[in-house]
Parts: structure tokens; sequence; C-alpha cells
């Protein structure tokens, strides 16, 4: 189904995200953006229920939003994912939870670190150098073990995640069409088209 | 004496005056002068900033506040009342955000935080805010916009205006002085010249901050300040000495 990968470098991080909207077993629409830009130097990607995760990372955008206009601070991603972490452990107790995973990809503009955390809808978090959601993950998270050094760089971190995608496109049942890059580094966030 | 007309806030007195309202209007006149000038494609904020104490860390008084990307607020009057609003206000424009994906206008915000103003002239158990507010910045037509905010809850707009101590003496100045379409440097000029009417002490006791086309907040650096400061003063003296011939004919 849905699938998110994450990567961190030396002084970069990739979060993709597969473009589909699906609807049971029916795919609705290709071009459905899954991220939200949290500040410019954070991104959230988000799979699950749809319409939930929607609502949610907008609702943390403007939060982490509204923080940064009153500390005049822009929040660490360490901060991003602790708050979001938070929000969905507080959603989960309420009578209707959100049911939404996340990564939250971002850069340390202060530690001059990347940063990656990987969360799932029991807002269960973690701070990890790779990651990914979805089925996508059973298929992937091995060959990101095997290929990811903590020094890779951009040109290379792109080439894991093609081959990541070109061994979904192989081995799962399902079709599989474009998926999409934020890259975050010291400058802020670019989209890379995969 | 007033009797018990200015006890219950909600109370009118006989000749239809909210004393506490009109109390509120005082604080603000005791309060530092700020002014607003709207320029050609730019709109220019500045303050009087009381001259911190010897120990007292600069860096925390605030008195020109961001509200969102390209809203800006300046206050006269109680800064604690101010910091209050200020926060009501920054929720407001990304509570908008949220619900309808777009920024707030200037209007929209000015008119949300004079209707904060109004609801607590006429809530039991509080008081009015001791604070009126210069709120300036751009909307998508990328026309500047410059608003005025009382405790009463009235909100103007205007070209150019001013609040706080004195407000009445820049507000004459700044009549006799405006230009239409001025440029970015013939506003901050303005804004500077119309707040050294009342600010004796010159750039270190000024804070300018202003929005171009891109509706950027930026803060001019004192050296910034100090230049401009300096243009006018050399102008001044040269007004002077060409007044001096003609008071000897």
């Amino acid at each position: 189904m849905e699938t998110l990968f994450g990567i961190t470098g030396k002084d970069f991080v990739i979060a993709a995200y597969d473009t589909k909207a699906v609807a049971s077993i029916t795919m609705m629409k290709i071009g459905e953006d899954k991220s939200r830009n949290l500040n410019d130097h954070s991104v959230m990607l988000y799979s699950g229920e749809p319409g939930d995760g929607v609502h949610f990372a907008e609702y943390i955008e403007r939060n982490v939003k509204l923080n940064g206009i009153r500390h005049g601070l822009e929040m660490s991603p360490k901060a991003v994912a602790s708050f979001a972490r938070r929000e969905l452990a507080d959603s989960l107790r309420s009578r209707k939870p959100y049911s939404v995973n996340l990564l939250i990809a971002g850069y340390d503009v202060k530690k001059d670190t990347p940063a990656l955390y990987w969360m799932d809808h029991l807002a269960s978090s973690a701070e990890v150098p790779f990651a990914a959601h979805g089925y996508g993950a059973y298929y992937c998270l091995s060959m990101m073990d095997r290929y990811h050094r903590p020094d890779i760089t951009e040109e290379e971190g792109i080439k894991l995640l093609k081959m990541c995608i070109n061994e979904l496109r192989t081995r799962m049942i399902l079709n599989m069409p474009d998926f999409v890059a934020k890259v975050v580094t010291k400058e802020g966030i670019r989209v890379v088209q995969l | 004496m007033a009797g018990s007309y200015d006890r219950a806030l909600t109370i009118f007195s006989p000749d239809g005056h909210l004393f506490q309202v009109d109390y509120a209007l005082e604080a603000v006149r005791k309060g530092s002068c700020v002014v607003g000038v709207r320029g050609k494609d730019v709109v220019v904020l500045g303050v009087e900033k009381k001259s911190v104490l010897k120990l007292q860390d600069d860096r925390t008084v605030k008195k020109i506040c961001m509200l969102d990307d390209h809203v800006c607020l300046a206050f006269a009057g109680l800064s604690a009342d101010a910091r209050v609003l200020v926060n009501k206000a920054r929720i407001e424009c990304q509570s908008h955000r949220l619900t309808v994906e777009d920024a707030v206008s200037i209007e929209y915000i000015t008119r949300h935080i004079a209707g904060v103003q109004q609801k607590y002239t006429q809530s039991g158990g509080v008081r009015p805010f001791g604070i009126s507010t210069l709120i300036m910045g751009f909307d998508s037509d990328k026309v500047p916009k410059l608003y005025q905010t009382d405790p009463s809850g009235v909100y103007s707009a205007w070209k150019a205006n001013a609040i706080g101590r004195s407000s009445k003496t820049v507000r004459e100045f700044l009549e006799k002085n405006y230009k239409e379409d001025m440029t970015r440097d013939e506003t901050v000029k303005l804004a500077i010249k119309s707040l050294l009417e009342v600010v004796q002490t010159g750039a270190k006791n000024i804070e300018i901050a202003l929005m171009g086309e891109d509706a950027k907040i930026q803060r001019l650096e004192l050296s910034e300040v100090e230049k401009v400061v300096a243009e006018i003063e050399a102008e001044n003296e040269k007004e002077k000495e060409k007044a001096k011939p003609s008071q000897q004919q």
C-alpha cells in the first residue's frame, strides 16, 4: 500500500513518499502530496487513514509555526518530533485517535546535524539513520541496512532510494507509481522527483 | 466626584462615558510613542525605546511584535496587556491559516484584535486593555497597509499615524510632511524624523521595523538608524543656516 522512506546522510536527510491516493483497493489519484513542510528545516511525511494524515500534519505545521513566531526561534527537528509524538499520544487516548504513521526529517541548524524520526500510529518514536513505513518496509529495510553508511552522499542516497523503489516494482504485486523525495539540508528543503 | 460610575466597568456614566475605557486611553497616552508610515511599496513602524537600565538586557524589551510572516504590530501602553493581546492575535493568525489555508488579511487581524479589545469593555470582571496598537503588513494585493486599534475596540486605516506619548505633536508633524508614494528611504526617514520630534536622546532610543513588497519583516540595525538620524540633523543645520540671513534682513 502506501510507502514512506527516509535516509540520513552526512549533511542531509532524504524523505520520500509514493504519490498514490488509495481508497480500499482502488487507486484514486497519482500526484498526491503526502508531506508538509513544518518549518524551513523540518518536513513531515504521513501515511495511514486518508484525511487523518493531512489534518494531523497541518495541525502540527501550524503549531510549529506559532511556536516559531512566539519565540523568534525555529524548533529543532527533535523538538518537532517530541511535540508531534505528544500530540499523537494524547490523540491515541481520545475517543477517536488519529491513525497516521509519520516520518519527520529535519536538519538541526544549531547542532549542524541531520535528523530523522520514525513514528507509528501508536506514537512510538525513534531517531533512526534510515526508516520506512508500510509494506515497502519489509522489502527495503534490509537493503538500506546493507547499503547505508553514515557518511553517504546525496547522490548515493538518491541511488539507494531508487534501488528500493526498483525492488518494490519487481517484488510487490501492487502498482508502484512515481515517488517524490524531499531533501533537507542546511540550506532548506528541496523537492526531487524520483 | 465620579461617584460609583467609574467602579463597574460596564456601566455608563450619565453623560455617556465609559470611564474605564477613558482611563485605558490615558494609559496609552502615558506609553512610549509609536509611529507608522505607509510609502509606495513599503510600510514602516517606529517606536520610542525606553532606555534600559545599566544592568538590564535590552533584548528582552520588545515593542514591535511579529504576528505572522506578513503582519507586524507595535503598541503604546501597558506592555503586559500587549503580551496577552499579541498572543491571542498570533493564535488567530495560525488558526486562520489552518481553517482556510490562507494567511490573514491585515484588515481581518486588525478587526479581530479590535474585537477582542471591545469584548473587554463589555464583559463582567475584566478591565480593558491599556494599549493602542499600530498594525502594518501586506496582503496578497501587494499594497502596504497600516491600521490602528484603540482600547475601546475602534479600528481605522491610516496613511501615517502616531500613538502614545505626544502622539498629537507627531501626528501634526506627519500631517505636515506626508507625501504620497514615498520610496523606502523617504518613508523610513519620515518615520524617524517624526519620532525625533519627541525622542530627545536620538538614534539609540529608536527602533525601526519595515516591510517591503516581499512582505518580510526587516528590523533596522542601530547603525542604520544612526545614519538616518545624522542625515536629518545635517539637514536641520542647513535649514538653520538658510534661516539666519533672512532673520537679519
